[in-house]
């Protein structure tokens, strides 16, 4: 009896429409979020997380709606988040139907909105996001999709995430994202290594090799990917199965 | 039958909601005292923080009522911190009083695993059980929690193990209750639904 690694498809959306491209470059369409979350709780995935990466004011309450419009179609546990500044957005949110609430660039300038959102929620609600971009020996934090440095160390910032109430990582590589040349292992195992709350690895995943190298030279808890699920380019029974047969303990559904 | 879930304003009431609807069932939300006491059937959803359940269900004056009901043999169902609330206490909060129908405490797991005990993980049925009848033995379910009833509980029906093992279900007569989320577990999640909603019947 372990606890298992968990494959998350990730919904990155414009607020109402699944949107695919590199650094928010070339932006197409990919699909209807409800139709894929649909899929993906039918063939699957542990975890859904859904994204507004374009997080303007005036699309918020499209992305609401997105959210209940998903959440409807899932059985299984919904992460979402983009753009999240204050306890009032973030429970818009949760009401909305998301379990967890993921953010970013507002807890770099604001540390003790984790703290009010682990009042709030549970830490076990709270996910920190960290954008890392390697610079020599460590990584430094992004935002805005990796156009701009913090200054911040990756290690560093996700210990004190965590102190301040975060219950969980979405760690993405920037140096990998887009590039489907495998995740990050060293950066994955830095930081798992740092801190208590479990790391979700995302950015640069293609094949199911990638997958099993992050989850076990990257200590990664879970593993999160996006085209390559919307794609069709790897089913999530068949990435399980592959996981499985290499004894990387998965919930394989009946 | 209705089902009653005690609104104690946190948490995603709406995905227990939504699980319930699939299985065609209704529930109300109920904030008070008197729609406590005229439930036929009660599900308490936790998320969050042990004295912040607590305290809520106190300040809106619903330990009272949901004690009684218990204790008249209405069947309960709590989910999560819902499992933790009806125990004397947790060392989360420890000078925070639990609901108090089950004697003993809650514990935080160990030091030396991740925390929270956060996804999916199997369950091993260690006692006769309606509440898991139907349910396959070491069934994955979803977790996120840091704190969990012995595994030596003498209520506990199944256990599952972070570190420790720990009650991943416990039952007695009417009252039941699950460490893990069954509306978040999929379809193994809505076979423990839906032998509740057979139960309430």
């Amino acid at each position: 009896m372990t606890l298992s690694r968990r494959i998350i498809p990730c919904l990155d959306t414009d607020g109402a429409r699944v949107v695919k491209g590199v650094n928010f470059v070339g932006l197409r369409d990919a699909g209807d979020p409800a139709e894929l979350a649909a899929r993906y709780n039918a063939e699957g995935a542990d975890e859904l997380v859904v994204l507004d990466i374009a997080a303007s004011r005036d699309r918020r309450s499209t992305f609401l709606e997105t959210i209940r419009k998903v959440a409807a179609e899932l059985a299984i546990p919904l992460t979402s988040g983009g753009g999240i500044r204050t306890l009032e957005e973030a429970r818009a949110v949760v009401l909305a139907g998301a379990d967890k609430v993921t953010v970013n660039t507002a807890a770099i300038n604001d540390p003790d909105l984790l703290s009010r959102l682990a009042e709030e929620f549970g830490s076990q609600a709270v996910v920190l996001a960290i954008d890392a971009k390697r610079d020599g020996e460590n990584w430094k934090v992004y935002v805005r999709g990796g156009r701009d440095a913090t200054g911040l160390d990756a290690i560093e910032w996700a210990k004190e995430g965590v102190s301040h109430g975060a219950g969980e990582i979405l760690l993405t590589s920037m140096d990998r994202d887009g590039t489907l040349s495998g995740f990050d292992t060293a950066l994955t195992a830095a930081i798992a290594a740092a801190v208590r709350v479990p790391v979700i690895a995302s950015g640069g995943a293609k094949t199911p090799q990638h997958f099993f190298d992050v989850f076990t030279v990257g200590q990664a808890d879970a593993a999160l990917a996006a085209s390559i699920f919307h794609d069709g380019v790897q089913s999530i029974r068949s990435l399980k199965e592959f996981l499985s047969s290499r004894a990387v303990e998965v919930r394989l559904p009946c | 039958m209705i089902v009653t879930l005690v609104d104690y304003g946190a948490g995603n009431l709406a995905s227990v909601e939504r699980a319930l609807e699939r299985l065609g069932s209704t529930s109300r939300r109920a904030q008070s005292p008197e729609q406590i006491e005229r439930a036929g059937a009660l599900l308490l959803p936790g998320v969050g923080h042990f004295a912040a359940l607590i305290r809520s269900l106190d300040e809106r004056g619903l330990r009272e009522p949901l004690c009684a009901a218990i204790r008249r043999g209405v069947p309960f169902l709590g989910i999560c911190l819902g499992l933790q609330a009806l125990y004397e206490s947790s060392e989360e909060a420890a000078d925070v009083k639990g609901l108090n129908i089950f004697a003993g405490s809650v514990r935080e797991l160990p030091a030396d695993v991740k925390l929270p005990h956060m996804g999916w993980n199997q369950v091993k049925k260690v006692r006769d059980s309606i509440a898991l009848r139907g349910v396959p033995d070491d069934a994955y379910f979803y977790f996120a929690h840091s704190y969990a009833a012995a595994g030596t509980d003498p209520r506990a029906v199944a256990t599952s193990c972070h570190g420790v093992p720990f009650a991943a279900a416990v039952e007695r007569e009417n009252v039941w209750a699950v460490q893990f989320h069954p509306e978040k577990s999929a379809a193994t999640g809505a076979i423990v639904l839906q032998n509740f909603l057979n139960f309430a019947q």
